[in-house]
């Protein structure tokens, strides 16, 4: 059972938490002005790395807020939390 | 004009509540009024309009009047009230916090209070509660949104000693809660016949 | 049956107490303090059930978990298969018999309560040997919080097999003095019978705890019979101890062959005499000590024989003292007996070559291959372990985070450097907490180490029998065999993990932990690699087995999964309701009378509803209150409909989607105020639509002044529905103009009852004139019966979710989940009206313009009518379609779709469904067929709406 660092409640256990994917990924300003393509790159395509990958989590079962983490997806270590207003740290 | 009755969902365990020893004494505080508050980064300007400092430290409580206001999120608070009505507490904060932009939310009937006292509450929470409860973790003025069991609750640490605390949860899991509270406590209600 | 083989003095067992037990029916006895496999041997008993594969007699060959031969079950006090005997406690009216290799779950329910309890401590000591002790104490007096465990009945670890002494006298002695040092420390949890099992991430580590196992008959039933301890530990101490390793030889299977550490186990512990006549066979020192205290004990001690060529000058002369025979430069290569160990064939030994042998007596022989540091939890942890050539041993590699390891587990076997090392290492777990040390931390003096002589790294005996390796035992308890592990490389396996799987070994109760660094070891020299390359197995949890009834805990029965209730929960029970689950909820599904089944009930709900009037308890319908002066900014952005135009006072039914445009959810939005709605979602989507609205509002639309806050449970929702509903309604709310006029369909209005707020709302999900009543939950009880009184000379008709089902269906009323399925559109559903075409943007609007948005042969909702009138299609049924001949395609047959819900409707005296058809609007008229139990019933593709298509009834 990992403990997560919610940026607000502290290490709280994995389940009291959601996972919200890849963060980043802003809605388009203009979704009418997509193709297709561009439309469905953003409905259905999301990146998949080995290794530390930015992503939202929300602390669901406490104070329900999104927040933002740099997870290693290969160890599951969490390297950072930021908050949503906080820029993205440089993914070494 | 008649007074309409009032019911809370834990009218049916008040015999096995009342059955429970010193060490693990469980009271339930039914028709408390709860507003949900919603407000940016102005606490300093609400706290005149609102009679209290809303804490802006997480996971903690402070007292408010009869009741008491609870660090829910960055912009969210719980303030309490033992003497309003529901409508009127709504009615009060709202008139305080919506020219501030925020928001209040009457969720007096979302969740029923208990209170948990006795030297063996820790014991009991910690069947079901992850986090640490240590009085030096968790001492008064210290609350928590989290799980017990599998329900989700409000936990206010009401002592410095560990032996009194606030549960807060969701009318509709109260007798699921209470089920599990009896049944955890049950090996400190009972001494073994020999 | 006496204990024969009891010495006369000395154990840890309280000999003044006799306790009677059974054992493949005969009645032995021993005392408390026992194990069953102590009390058996002290009855002369070795061999405990016969292997699983060979159905070879195999006894007692270790003292504890790491026993490969001593498998139980348990009959008495409580069915349970598969425990070793080495860790059964005993106590009276244990009953038991031997198994070969697999057990019998109880085939009645386990009465006994099993719990789970969080724990946090600043450092957790796995092991109260000298060296988990050691740190103990030193974590203590610094006043750390401290959680010590360790899975014997009592402290002490290894101390309690042997005779050491600190500061000059019995180490025990200190150990008792420690564990009472530790008591008075208000912030230790000391745990004995406690086992870590498993070690996960950030500082988690599981332990079981056997509570009453030990008192038998006598367990109190209102305390947890085993506990699972979930301890969140800043730092962790492992002091777990090493595991000694046999030799692997020919038929080094038969009861009486043990390993030497556990003989002094059950000598100096249990006051046992596992044999009479012995024959210890070592690669290392250790055994001497197993070989002298035997002797001294009154055991026949018949040859050490050391493996290594000068064996030890020392221990030889220890033992030649003593009058015992040792064997250098020698080695055991097979044993003969069959029930039990009768000869040792002992050979000489000299560089990898097995001489000439001859026939020891003896009823015991003991073996100590070395000793394996038990890096388990280490090794969960991902600690990387590595091998050392002196020890033949892995340990740990690697420094890691939070956890460290100390003892016999990290290699340290003399007693001053095990409490120096535990000290040392709890102090540097205490200075990374930045917790100041003690200034007193006394550890006793232990006398100073005599360094031993390098033992020999030895895995096999050359198998000179004949038999290839086919009796030379490497995993007892899978029957598996260095010719098995020979056969494994043979056929090419050089992964160690592939050998695993090839052979099974480790694969069974024991997990390898006398079987796996053997097996490491052999298919190195088979593969003629450097045993490091080999490496181990992945330590996995759990360390021991854990009874799923463990793992269950308290979340059984009742408290196995919640059950929500509404405020009129009670209510409904008494007047008989059969309840549905809903997610969690418990929904009264319909209110049968006398003689009713739910066919009958529903019917007649039905017709209430439909002709005079109904009452449903909907109090689980999602509900999110939506303030802000953005609030219609938000749901304009959220709803495919526009509700920033709709006007205080009014109700207006919505739409939502995913960004991939397909619908997630439905419902009505009440406008209260200029900045604030009450948005109504499905009751399963409650949870997930507030969540969805957070999630927007939080993460893409942070500007906007608007917050979400769940009212589900602040609002319970009565619908009262039907023709009579106005008159019950205005009956029980007088201030209220309840005319059409006054009150229109889609509006709201707030009264009053008796002081308390009330919300009524002109919703209708059947179709019928109806109210919906919202109020406090606390008033739920007063305004259901006031209203039920109201009704009364109307016949009002409480009715539950089937009913409503039925007649949502009938005007064709989707429900979201059930006649869709996340690829269904609006446009889809035939609510194209619920799609602005008005706003910019809105979530799923732009996928709406993709090309397979408007295929023609997307599935669309319609009606279905039987043409028998008869037949209640199952729902999920598949729809086809004959060709043109009228027959039936060849298989695959094409699917059409699927029946998604399917009643008997009161109003239309027939059954009927809802379907998702392929290009259904334009087969309105067609006939298609359903197939129902092996025969195709044809059915009438119609309009989902199938009662008062016109709509002239909702006003009443």
């Amino acid at each position: 059972m990992q403990l997560i660092a919610c940026p607000w409640c502290g290490p709280r256990e994995e389940v009291e938490f959601s996972y919200g994917g890849q963060a980043h990924v802003p809605y388009p300003d203009d979704p009418g002005a997509l193709s297709d393509e561009e439309w469905a790159h953003y409905v259905f395509f999301r990146a998949n790395p080995k290794g530390r990958f930015a992503e939202r989590w929300k602390h669901s079962a406490g104070c329900r807020r999104w927040f933002n983490a740099i997870r290693d997806t290969a160890t599951y270590r969490f390297e950072r939390v930021y908050r949503l207003d906080d820029p993205k740290p440089v993914i070494p | 004009m008649a007074e309409l009755l009032r019911t809370h969902p834990l009218e049916g365990w008040s015999t096995r509540v009342e059955r429970l020893p010193d060490t693990v004494r469980i009271t339930v505080e039914p028709y408390v009024a709860m507003v949900d508050v919603r407000l940016g980064a102005v606490p300093a300007e609400a706290s005149a309009a609102l009679g209290v400092d809303l804490p802006t430290t997480p996971n903690t409580w402070v007292p408010a009047g009869t009741g008491r206001a609870v660090w829910f999120g960055p912009d969210e608070w719980l303030l309490t009230s033992t003497t309003e009505a529901p409508e009127e507490l709504e009615a009060r904060v709202r008139a305080a916090v919506v020219p501030l932009g925020g928001s209040a939310t009457d969720v007096s009937a979302q969740r029923i209070g208990l209170r948990l006292t006795g030297a063996r509450v820790r014991d009991v929470l910690a069947k079901g509660c992850s986090i640490d409860l240590h009085p030096r973790v968790f001492g008064r003025g210290s609350s928590a949104q989290t799980t017990l069991g599998q329900a989700g609750v409000v936990l206010l640490a009401l002592s410095d000693a560990g032996d009194d605390h606030g549960v807060l949860v969701r009318s509709s899991l109260a007798g699921y809660l209470a089920d599990w509270l009896l049944d955890a406590a049950l090996e400190f209600t009972t001494t073994p016949a020999s | 049956m006496t204990s024969t083989h009891r010495a006369p003095e000395g154990g840890r067992i309280d000999r003044a107490t006799t306790v009677e037990f059974t054992f493949d029916g005969q009645t032995l006895t021993g005392h408390p303090g026992d194990t069953l496999a102590s009390a058996l041997l002290a009855s002369g008993r070795h061999r405990v059930a016969t292997s699983t594969k060979l159905g070879r007699p195999r006894g007692i060959a270790a003292a504890w978990a790491e026993d490969p031969g001593g498998l139980v079950q348990i009959e008495e006090p409580f069915p349970e298969p598969m425990l070793l005997a080495t860790t059964v406690e005993l106590h009276d009216g244990l009953a038991a018999h031997g198994l070969p290799g697999q057990g019998r779950l109880a085939d009645v329910p386990d009465s006994a309560r099993y719990d789970a309890v969080h724990h946090h401590a600043d450092v957790l000591v796995v092991g109260a040997g000298p060296a988990g002790l050691a740190a103990a104490l030193t974590a203590a007096r610094a006043g750390a919080r401290v959680a010590l465990v360790d899975e014997q009945s009592e402290a002490g670890g290894s101390l309690l097999s042997g005779t050491d002494r600190l500061d000059g006298v019995p180490a025990l002695r200190w150990v008792a003095a420690a564990v009472a040092e530790l008591a008075g420390h208000p912030e230790v949890l000391h745990l004995q019978r406690t086992t870590a099992f498993g070690s996960y991430d950030d500082g988690f580590v599981l332990a079981l705890e056997r509570r009453t196992d030990h008192l038998g008959a006598a367990a109190p039933k209102h305390v947890s019979r085993q506990r699972v301890w979930r301890i969140r530990a800043r730092s962790i101490v492992v002091a777990t101890g090493a595991h000694e390793r046999p030799v692997v030889f020919a038929d080094n299977d038969r009861p009486g062959i043990m390993l030497a550490g556990a003989a002094r186990t059950f000598l100096h512990r249990y006051g046992v005499l596992p044999g009479r006549q012995a024959v210890v066979f070592t690669t290392n020192d250790s055994a001497y000590d197993a070989a002298l205290d035997l002797h001294r004990a009154g055991v026949r001690v018949q040859a050490v024989v050391d493996a290594r060529p000068e064996g030890s000058p020392r221990r030889r002369e220890e033992c030649e003292h003593a009058g015992i025979r040792v064997l250098s430069g020698a080695v055991v290569t097979g044993t003969q007996g069959v029930e039990r160990v009768t000869h040792a064939l002992v050979a000489p030994f000299a560089d990898g070559e097995v001489g000439a042998g001859s026939a020891i007596a003896c009823d015991l022989l003991l073996v100590s291959g070395g000793w394996n540091p038990a890096v388990h939890l280490f090794s969960q942890t991902r600690g990387r372990l590595r091998y050392d050539e002196a020890l033949g041993a892995f340990l740990p590699g690697e420094q890691l985070d939070g956890l460290a390891v100390t003892g016999s587990a990290a290699g340290v076997f003399d007693l001053a450097g095990c409490l120096a090392d535990g000290q040392r290492v709890a102090g540097a777990a205490l200075g990374a907490l930045a917790i100041p040390p003690a200034g007193e931390d006394r550890l006793p003096t232990a006398p100073e180490p005599v360094v031993p002589a390098a033992p020999l790294v030895l895995w096999r005996v050359p198998d000179t029998s004949g038999a290839e390796g086919s009796t030379s035992f490497v995993d007892l308890q899978r029957d598996a065999t260095v010719a098995d592990i020979a056969r494994a490389v043979g056929a090419g396996l050089r992964s160690i993990e592939h050998v695993k799987r090839y052979t099974t070994i480790g694969t069974a109760h024991d997990q390898g932990k006398t079987s796996g660094v053997l097996t490491s070891g052999i298919t190195a020299e088979l593969l003629g690699i450097p045993v490091q390359d080999t490496g181990t197995t992945t330590f996995r949890p759990p360390y021991t087995p854990v009874a799923f009834a463990a793992l269950a805990g308290r979340d059984r029965g009742r408290l196995f999964d919640p059950e929500r209730v509404t405020a009129l929960h009670e209510w409904h029970v008494a007047a008989g309701a059969v309840f549905e689950d809903v997610g969690q909820w418990k929904r009264p599904r319909y209110y049968p009378q006398p003689g009713e089944d739910m066919e009958a009930a529903v019917l007649r709900e039905c017709a209430a509803a439909r002709t005079g009037v109904g009452v449903l308890d909907g109090s689980t319908l999602g509900k999110i209150d939506v303030q802000g002066p953005d609030a219609a900014v938000l749901l304009d952005l959220l709803y495919t409909n526009l509700m920033s135009s709709l006007k205080v006072g009014s109700v207006r039914y919505g739409v939502m989607c995913g960004v991939d445009g397909m619908v997630i959810d439905d419902g009505t939005v009440l406008r209260l105020a200029e900045d604030r709605f009450l948005v109504l979602t499905t009751t399963g989507g409650a949870a997930k639509i507030l969540d969805w609205m957070e999630e927007w509002a939080q993460t893409e639309w942070p500007e906007l002044r608007v917050h979400c806050t769940s009212v589900t449970e602040q609002w319970v929702t009565l619908p009262v529905v039907g023709p009579r509903s106005r008159d019950v309604v205005g009956t029980v709310f007088p201030q209220v103009d309840v005319s059409t006029e006054a009150f229109p369909f889609m509006t709201w209005r707030d009264t009053t009852l008796d002081g308390v707020p009330v919300r009524l709302a002109r919703i209708s999900f059947s179709g019928e004139l109806a109210f919906e009543v919202y109020v406090n939950p606390w008033y739920a009880v007063a305004v259901w019966q006031r209203l039920l009184e109201a009704g009364r000379s109307y016949g009002i008709t409480p009715y539950g979710t089937e009913t409503m089902h039925v007649l949502r269906a009938e005007k064709g009323y989707p429900i979201i989940g059930q006649d869709t399925d996340g690829t269904v559109t609006p446009h889809d559903l035939g609510m194209a009206w619920a799609v602005s075409k008005k706003k910019p943007d809105f979530i799923g609007k732009r996928s709406f313009a993709r090309p397979a948005n408007s295929d023609p042969l997307r599935k669309q909702l319609v009606g279905l009518l039987p043409v028998d009138r008869q037949t209640v299609l199952p729902e999920g049924s598949q729809i086809v379609e004959f060709l043109a001949d009228g027959r039936l395609p060849p298989p695959p047959v094409p699917m059409l779709g699927h029946v998604t819900s399917s009643y008997r409707s009161a109003e239309l005296a027939r059954p009927f469904a809802l379907a998702l058809v392929k290009g259904g609007r334009s087969r309105i008229g067609e006939t298609v067929h359903v197939p129902v139990n092996g025969t195709l019933v044809p059915v009438e593709v119609t309009g989902p709406v199938l009662v008062d298509p016109e709509g002239a009834r909702r006003d009443g």
